[in-house]
Order: C-alpha cells, then sequence, then structure tokens
C-alpha cells in the first residue's frame, strides 16, 4: 500500500514524460492520478489500525546488504497524517496547475506528479539512506518547477534554493554516513540510539533549513515568491513538514541524549523563528510575503511543541503541520488566483476585492480567519496543545507562544483586509472576475478539510502516537504519562478559557491593521 | 639459447583481440574502397570491443585466485578484469559517438585503429605487475592518445591539444620512469610484491630513495588521471581533442590510471601506506578545489566538463587514500558510473556540435530539454549524477566514497568532498539552467530553434546507453558492488 502511494504517482510522471499525448489529456491523466493517490490513501486510512503499536503497511527489500541499506518504508500513525496531507494538497496543486493551463504540460505535470510521489516516499521511508535519497529526489522537481515556470526573479530563486538545501542535506549525508556506517545497519526501526552531539547537528543542519529555520530561512521569500503558486502551496504546505517529520522521526528518536542536551538551541530557534516571522510577515509588502513568513513563524511554532519533548507538545505539532500545510496550501492558491486577475501581489495596488465577488471573499476570508488560529479552528487546538506544551518545560516559552498568536491576528487580518477590503486598488478592475465554479472546487475541500479538523481536532491528536515506537522512545526517555492522547474535551475548554486573551488579540490585529490602512492605501 | 618465460595466452586475450581488430582497421584504411571504409571499421572495432569485454568477463570467472603471469609480469585476477570489461564498454561506447563525427574518410581506418590501440594498452596497464610494464602500458595507451588528439588535423585547437598533451603527458610518464627508477635503485625489484618483500627485509620505509621514488610515481600516475596539481593540460586537451576522443579518454584514461594506482600502491608499498594515503588525500583535496573553483566560471561546456573531469578526479581519489576493502569497491561503482555519464555528456556536446557546427558553449545548450528532449533529458540526468544527486548512480558513487572515507576515520576529508559538492551544484545547474531556457532566449542566444537535427542513431544509442547504466547503476547497486567486492578481494587489504 504504501509502495503503491509512492510509486503511483512517479509510475504516472514517467508515462507523461515518455509517451507523446496532446497537453490538455496529459493535465487531465495527471489530475485523474492525483485523485485515484487521494482515494488510495482514504482506503489507506480506513485500514490502518490506529490502536496496533509499530510500523504498519510496510514494504522491506535490499538494496545494498553491503552497508546495510534497505528500501523499508512504512506508516506510523502521524505518518498517515502526513502523507494525506501531501496527496490531498498535492491533487489540489495539480487541479490548479490543470486549470490555469500550464505550458509544456507533460513536463509539468509530470514534475508535479514526481514531487507528490518522493514527498510521500520522505515521509513513510523507513530506511534513513532511503530518507536521504527522497529528501534529495524531491528537490529535483522543485528545481525544475521553479526554474521553468516561475516568476522573472526564478533564475536566482533556484540557485539559492538549491544551494542552501543541498548544503544543509549534505550534512546530513554526512551524519547517516556516521550513524549508518558506525551501526552496520541504515534501517531507523533497527537503528540504535546515539549519543553523537555532532551527527544529531548535522541532521538539525538540514531540517532547519528546510524548515526553514531562523537563521537559515535565506532562500525562503525568493523562492515563495517566485515560484508558480501552486508550488508554493506545495512548498510552503508539505515540504516544510519534511523537516518537521525529520525532527519527530530521526532526530527526537535516534538522538534522545543530544535533543535533551540541545533542546535549548531548538526551542531558542523555533521560538526567534516564530517571532522574526511573525514580525516580518506582517510587515510583508505583498500577499505571498506574508503567506510565506507566517509560513516560516508556523515552522517555528512546530518546532517549539516538537522540543517541548512531552505529549502535548508532539501531538499538537502534528496536529499543527497538517493544518498549516492545509491553510497555506489554500493561502497560496487563493494568493495565485488573485494574482492571476490583478497580475500583482503587491498590497499597493491591491483591496477592495470583496466587493461583488463573494466566493473569493468568503473562501478567503474562511482561509484567513483559520489562519489567525480564532478559537474553535484546528489551527487553535493546534497552537494550544503546543503552547501547553512548551509551558511545561518553561512558562516563558508558553510566553512566546502565546505572543505569537497574537502575531498571527495581526498579520492574517492585515492580508485579508489588504486584499479584500479597503479602498479599490488601482490593480483591481471590473474585469476582475470573482472566483469560477472549478477555481472554487480547487480550495473548498482543502476549507473542508479544515473545518472538518477544527469540528474534530482529537481525530489526529488522538491518532498519531498510540504505542509507537517514536512515542514510546518520548516516553520512556522523558518520563512523560504513558498513553496520553489530547482528548477533545480539553481543547475546547482550553478554547473558552482562552477566549479573553484572543480577543485581545484580535483587538489589536485590527487596531494596527486599521492605522495602516489609512496611512497607506494606494 | 634464451629462456622464455611460459605465457598465459588467456589471461592476455583482451589485449590480443583488441590489437589483432586494430590491425584489421589499419588494413581497411589500405584496402577497403573508401566508402566502405567507415562502417566497416566501425563495425570492427564495435565487435573488437565486444569480444574483448566479453573474454575480460570470462577471464573474470575464471580468475578468483590472483596470480602473477609472464614471468611476474602481469596479474591475472579480478582488479583487472573488471578494469579491462569497464575500458571496453568505453570503447563501445566511444564508437558509437564517433561514428558521425566530421572526419576525412582518409583518417577513419587509422582513428578505430588508434582508439583499439590506445584500448589494448589501457587493459594491459590495468594487469600490470611491475614497474617496467606498468610503464610500457602507460606509455602505449598515451602515445595512441596524443595522436588521437591532434586527429582533426584541420582544426587548430585539435593540433594544439595533441601537442600539449604530448608535451605535458611525456613529461608525466618521465616522472614516472625516473620514480620507477629510484625505487628499483632502493629496492632492487621492479615486481610489486618483491618491491613489498624487499622493503620489509631490508628496513627501507624510511628510506630517502624509495620515498621519493614513491612519491613520483604517485605523480606520475597523476598526470594521467587528471588530478591537481598535474592536471594543467586537461582543460586544453579536453577542449581542443576532437570530442570522441575527449569521451573516451575522459573515461578510460581515469579507470586505467586509477586501477593501477591503487594497485601499486596497496600492493607494492604497503609499509609506507601512512605516507601516501596522506599524500593522495591532499591531491584529492587540491583537484577538488581546483576543479571546482575553476569550472565555475567556464562558459566553454567542453572546459567546463574538463575542470569537472579533475574534481571528480578528486572524489575517485578519496575512497583510494582510504585503502580499505570498501574504498576499492568504491572506487570500482565510482569509475563505472562516472565513465557513463562522462561519455554520455560528452556525446550529447558532439551531438550539438555537429548541429550548431561550431564549440559548444553553456549558452549553445539553450532549449535543449524542449527542442531536444531525448538528449536534453539525458543531459540533465548526466549533470544531477555528477552533482552526486539521487536517483542516479552519482549518488551512491559518493556515498560509497564518502562511506569509506569515514570508515578510516577521516571526517575532514568527507567535509572537504561535502563543500566540493555544493560548488559543484552551480556549475552543473549552470548547465540545466541554460538548457530549459525559453525559445526567446534562444533566439537571443542565435542556438538553433525548431527543425530536427541530423540523425545520428549511433550517438543516441550510446547517449542511451549511457543514459540507463547512469539510473540503473541506481537502483541495482547490490550486484555492482558484489561485483566490485570481488575484484577488490585481489588486492591485498
Amino acid at each position: 500500500m504504501t509502495t503503491l502511494l509512492i510509486f503511483l504517482p512517479i509510475a504516472a510522471a514517467l508515462v507523461l514524460w515518455v509517451v507523446p499525448i496532446p497537453g490538455r489529456t496529459a493535465a487531465s491523466l495527471a489530475l485523474l492520478t492525483a485523485l485515484v493517490e487521494v482515494a488510495i490513501w482514504i482506503l489507506a486510512l480506513q485500514r490502518f489500525d490506529f490502536d496496533k503499536a509499530g510500523l504498519q503497511f510496510s514494504d522491506q527489500t535490499d538494496w545494498s546488504t553491503d552497508l546495510g541499506v534497505s528500501y523499508h518504508v512504512g506508516m506510523y500513525g502521524f505518518s498517515v497524517w502526513l502523507v494525506g496531507l501531501t496527496v490531498v494538497v498535492g491533487a489540489a496543486s495539480v487541479a490548479y496547475g490543470f486549470w490555469a493551463g500550464r505550458e509544456r504540460a507533460r513536463a509539468y505535470f509530470g514534475l508535479a506528479l514526481f514531487l507528490t510521489g518522493s514527498i510521500v516516499g520522505v515521509f513513510t521511508a523507513q530506511d534513513l539512506l532511503l530518507f536521504y535519497v527522497f529528501f534529495e529526489t524531491m528537490l529535483i522537481p522543485l528545481y525544475v518547477l521553479i526554474g521553468v515556470w516561475g516568476g522573472p526573479g526564478r533564475l536566482g530563486a533556484t540557485i539559492q534554493f538549491v544551494i542552501y538545501t543541498v548544503a544543509g542535506s549534505l550534512l546530513m549525508l554526512i551524519a547517516i554516513i556516521a550513524l549508518g556506517v558506525g551501526q552496520g545497519t541504515f534501517d531507523l526501526t533497527a537503528i540504535r540510539p546515539s549519543d553523537n552531539h555532532v551527527i544529531f547537528l548535522g541532521f538539525v543542519a538540514a531540517f532547519a533549513v528546510k524548515a526553514p529555520l531562523f537563521p537559515f530561512h535565506g532562500w525562503l521569500p525568493p523562492a515563495y515568491r517566485e515560484a508558480p503558486a501552486e508550488v508554493s502551496a506545495v512548498l510552503s504546505g508539505v515540504v516544510s513538514k519534511v523537516a518537521a517529520y525529520g525532527f519527530l522521526r530521526i532526530a527526537i528518536p535516534v538522538f534522545p541524549g543530544p535533543t535533551k542536551d540541545l533542546q535549548w538551541l531548538l526551542l531558542t530557534m523555533g521560538a526567534v523563528t516564530l517571532i522574526y516571522g511573525s514580525l516580518v510577515a506582517f510587515r510583508a509588502p505583498d500577499v505571498r510575503g506574508v503567506i510565506a513568513y507566517s509560513s516560516m513563524a508556523q515552522m517555528g511554532l512546530i518546532t517549539l511543541g516538537l522540543f517541548a519533548l512531552n505529549d502535548p507538545g508532539l501531538t499538537g505539532s502534528v496536529l499543527q503541520m497538517v493544518t498549516h500545510g492545509l491553510i497555506s496550501a489554500s493561502l497560496f492558491l487563493l494568493a495565485g488566483m488573485v494574482e492571476r486577475r490583478t497580475s500583482t501581489g503587491d498590497f499597493a495596488f491591491l483591496g477592495g476585492m470583496a466587493k461583488g465577488r463573494p466566493v473569493l471573499a468568503t473562501l478567503f476570508m474562511t482561509a484567513g480567519i483559520i489562519a489567525l488560529a480564532v478559537p474553535g479552528s484546528s489551527m487553535f487546538a493546534g497552537e494550544f496543545l503546543v503552547v501547553l506544551g512548551v509551558f511545561k518545560v518553561g512558562w516563558g516559552w508558553a510566553v512566546v507562544g502565546a505572543f505569537a498568536i497574537v502575531l498571527a491576528a495581526m498579520y492574517a487580518l492585515r492580508l485579508i483586509s489588504a486584499v479584500l477590503h479597503r479602498e479599490r486598488g488601482s490593480a483591481v478592475s471590473d474585469s476582475a472576475l470573482d472566483l469560477r465554479p472549478g477555481e472554487a472546487a480547487i480550495v473548498v475541500p482543502l476549507l473542508a478539510c479544515l473545518i472538518a479538523l477544527s469540528v474534530w481536532p482529537a481525530a489526529i491528536t488522538e491518532r498519531s502516537f498510540f504505542g509507537d515506537s517514536a512515542k514510546a522512545d518520548v516516553q520512556t526517555r522523558y518520563g512523560a504519562a504513558a498513553h496520553y492522547t489530547v482528548p477533545i474535551a480539553i481543547a475546547s475548554r482550553a478554547s473558552t478559557y482562552n477566549v479573553t486573551n484572543t480577543q485581545i488579540a484580535v483587538g489589536t490585529g485590527r487596531a494596527a491593521v486599521s492605522r495602516r490602512s489609512t496611512r497607506g492605501g494606494g | 639459447m634464451i629462456q622464455t618465460p611460459s605465457v598465459d595466452w588467456y589471461a592476455i586475450t583482451p589485449e590480443l583481440i583488441l590489437l589483432g581488430t586494430g590491425a584489421v582497421c589499419l588494413l581497411a584504411a589500405v584496402l577497403m574502397p573508401s566508402g566502405a571504409r567507415r562502417p566497416f571499421c566501425a563495425l570492427v572495432a564495435a565487435a573488437g570491443f565486444v569480444a574483448a569485454g566479453i573474454v575480460a568477463a570470462f577471464l573474470f570467472n575464471d580468475s578468483e585466485n590472483a596470480k602473477t603471469i609472464v614471468h611476474e609480469a602481469a596479474y591475472r585476477d579480478q582488479w583487472a578484469a573488471i578494469a579491462q570489461i569497464l575500458i571496453a564498454g568505453c570503447g563501445l561506447l566511444a564508437v558509437g559517438l564517433s561514428y558521425a563525427h566530421g572526419m576525412r574518410r582518409t583518417r577513419v581506418g587509422e582513428f578505430y585503429a588508434l582508439l583499439l590501440t590506445a584500448a589494448a594498452g589501457m587493459t594491459f596497464m590495468v594487469a600490470a605487475g611491475n614497474l617496467m610494464t606498468l610503464f610500457l602500458g602507460l606509455e602505449w595507451f598515451s602515445i595512441c592518445l596524443y595522436v588521437l588528439c591532434a586527429m582533426d588535423l584541420d582544426r587548430p585547437d585539435s593540433l594544439e591539444a595533441g601537442l600539449k598533451y604530448l608535451i605535458v603527458g611525456s613529461f608525466g610518464s618521465a616522472v614516472l620512469l625516473f620514480g620507477s627508477a629510484l625505487v628499483y635503485g632502493s629496492t632492487q625489484e621492479i615486481g610489486f610484491e618483491n618491491i613489498a618483500a624487499a622493503t620489509a627485509a631490508k628496513g627501507l620505509s624510511s628510506d630517502a630513495l624509495l620515498v621519493a621514488g614513491l612519491a613520483m610515481i604517485i605523480a606520475g600516475l597523476g598526470f594521467k588521471s587528471s588530478a591537481a596539481p598535474f592536471h594543467m593540460w586537461t582543460p586544453d586537451v579536453y577542449q581542443g581533442a576532437p570530442t570522441p576522443v575527449t569521451a573516451f579518454m575522459s573515461a578510460a584514461t581515469k579507470i586505467a590510471a586509477l586501477v593501477a594506482t591503487l594497485r601499486i600502491l596497496t600492493i607494492a608499498f604497503p609499509q609506507l601506506d601512512s605516507l601516501w594515503t596522506i599524500a593522495i588525500a591532499v591531491i584529492a583535496c587540491i583537484s577538488l578545489a581546483v576543479g571546482n573553483f575553476g569550472a565555475l566560471v567556464q562558459s566553454n561546456v567542453k572546459r567546463l566538463l574538463a575542470y569537472s573531469s579533475i574534481s571528480q578526479a578528486g572524489f575517485m581519489l578519496i575512497p583510494i587514500s582510504a585503502n580499505s576493502a570498501l574504498g576499492g569497491r568504491a572506487l570500482l561503482y565510482y569509475l563505472a558510473v562516472y565513465s557513463a555519464m562522462s561519455i554520455g555528456a560528452f556525446a550529447v556536446i558532439a551531438a550539438r556540435e555537429r548541429e550548431l557546427n561550431r564549440d559548444v558553449t553553456v549558452t549553445d545548450m539553450t532549449g535543449m530539454l524542449w527542442e531536444r528532449p531525448l538528449l536534453g533529458v539525458s543531459m540533465l540526468v548526466f549533470m544531477l549524477g555528477f552533482a552526486g544527486l539521487p536517483l542516479t548512480g552519482g549518488f551512491f558513487a559518493k556515498f560509497y566514497a564518502f562511506a569509506a572515507a569515514y570508515q578510516t576515520g577521516w571526517w575532514w576529508l568527507m567535509l572537504v568532498g561535502v563543500a566540493a559538492t555544493v560548488v559543484s551544484l552551480y556549475y552543473y545547474l549552470a548547465v540545466i539552467r541554460a538548457m530549459w531556457g525559453s525559445p526567446a532566449e534562444l533566439q537571443f542566444a542565435g542556438a538553433a530553434t525548431g527543425g530536427s537535427p541530423p540523425r545520428d542513431i549511433l550517438l543516441q544509442a550510446s547517449v542511451v546507453g549511457a543514459l540507463a547504466f547512469t539510473i540503473g547503476s541506481f537502483f541495482f547497486v547490490q550486484p555492482i558492488i558484489d561485483v566490485a567486492r570481488d575484484a577488490t578481494s585481489a588486492l591485498p587489504f
């Protein structure tokens, strides 16, 4: 099943590249494959036994017995959700490409499918070298997608993006070699915990660049701005989660000692990323800038949750990964739709798009409201759990986390207001129509998933860690309570008592936005 | 009556086949009508390479116990056999891409004859068992290559390349010869095993003559594998030589030189390993630095690949410096993959040269990904492979090389390798970037747009073969490594 999920899109990609078919057919075929992929995932979700410990749907084949490398894939509870995120966002992205009618369709859709397949591979790989292989393979389609179909500044963006990420991941390769050759196996389920801080830092380097965490985010603004909207959606929605997954699946369970020793470092990086990203998002001059930096900030928050090293932190992070993946993907897709109507993402030329465009306004508003973590939303549930987790480590971290919720409200409201409200921007003409049904059909499913998760966050929080090795490691090594899952009751109770706090947040945000909008406006 | 040693004819069959087919080509140059010369010679050459490869494969199978032949002049072992297979493979691909090369008809026979003879020299050198045969093998193939480089007499560049290679290459050979003389002077032996035995028996491991001799042998072989600081000839020669020749020598010469290097170092100088491992490691670092930084500023693609080959030589020296069985496997794997990628990349350039009828710069590659999808995609894969990205054997090549360095405990070497890889990405990706350029840029760059390039089935077949090996070696690592493990067991680790 896992192998099918990885190789179905890759096989479809090969077919698209090799068989000469007309562009429109290729696009339809790609969309069909992406939807079938979602269907397979739903089937896998049904069959996945969340009450069973350990790896499921696993496949293992020897690859190089010489050094103990094997093709070993399988899923844990949290992997299921991340794979789901990948296939759903991947399908939305292909659908967007279909609607936007990308040139050189065979190459384009082949790459998009190939990307989906390799990301699923990353989330399911249970062998260090296989993980690395997918981690790097992911880069190739991204590089070409941004480089060929990206905006005017794409060349610089791709060079920066590739060299940053490869530099990081090569450090990880060193770490993998050191760990695997030293132990004689690369199998994650067989590898013994290591106490080597240097090796740990090698992994951290790769994930910190990929996330990105401050100060390794240099590649982020150009890449997110220059990529086609749907590629940005995958990049910020899914690819950044690969880093968080790496922390969760490799860095924390394999390096318990170094994790504990360097917890302060990772927490600090997460906190700085969170604050820095939020502040820059608030000041960013364009739609994509806001989403890009807010996505960076959310990665900081997720890192905070992960390195709280307790159950609320970890489960909250997983929930947050999925939620943020969906929300940033829908925001980027909406941004793309706005940009196609106005040919700009610059706030100076935008505004007033809500009038006469009810569908756009509704969808954009919904996405924005969830992004600012309004109580009751899944974003809020995730953030609350993360803050709860880090509170147990030290109240200072929780203050940072809570402060970030305030900042999130500020930038999200600014984004909504700058696009939808205020007086009409110079780039917004009457010919900029409302979203067509086809476009709405791309974003609505993403938002529907988000709303479903808002109603029932426990779908993920109770089904991520049950009796897993990752969880067991964390439990035994950090002394967290056994089988601690966060019932929805806590999340909802939390939302009632935290509500005043958030209201203040919302209030501040609105004040800030209105001040800015009266000053700006043109 | 002169006493002659008994000859194991089977063991030297690959060399004999290559020489024999070379002779047939020479005869064809005189006897065949000029119209039939090209297909006939190409066919003979291809048959020669295939036959040599098959015999080498049988030899590989039948030589599990390494032994010396012809009075310890050469080895019959799997280490030599695997290298001979690789060289024959390179030769076969080179025949494919040289077929449509714009040569005068009067030179076709000589071209293939020299190609076969050069390959024969290489297959001889990888089996060399004493300093004399090592030098003979080296000179044998070098002289053929000097002439091959100057084959395009109508182009001044080609003549220049031949002359430069001759002068610098002769200097390298002289250094190797001088070093051999010093080693002989110190140990009174020329056989590799005897040198080691004499060194141990006479306690010569800190003898100044021996150490100087070792250094000069490393330097002499370094000239052939184009490792820095012995690389000066590489960019000019690679650029000037006819592209099929460049393709062949970039791959096959490296195989011969590096395989022989590891053999002589491990068999003849085991007592000096603390010296030569560090020396090779330093040469590797210098090669990585020179190759990568040199390549960053190149606009001519052949020149760029020449610098890239210097840096790849650096990567391949890393497993040699590891001085371990894993290192031996890593070297063989790397050589196999590198050869496929290198010949493939030069083949794509050759195709572009024939299409545009001039030297190919990076901007000339504009639009290849769309206009010439087969060649463009192949080039993309080769570039990714050189950079060591997954889904190509280049990834496992680097992985094994680094793993070997790590196993020996050389963290720093691994770090240098990683830093070099990051730098190398810039220029490999520059080629890819150029290839996906839009049609508008194409017009601007003055490159060919639209239309169809001259059909060249054999070249495309070579490219596809190289492509298949580059990708296949990623998925089927284990079979290749198994073979390499057998081969490495012939060396004393």
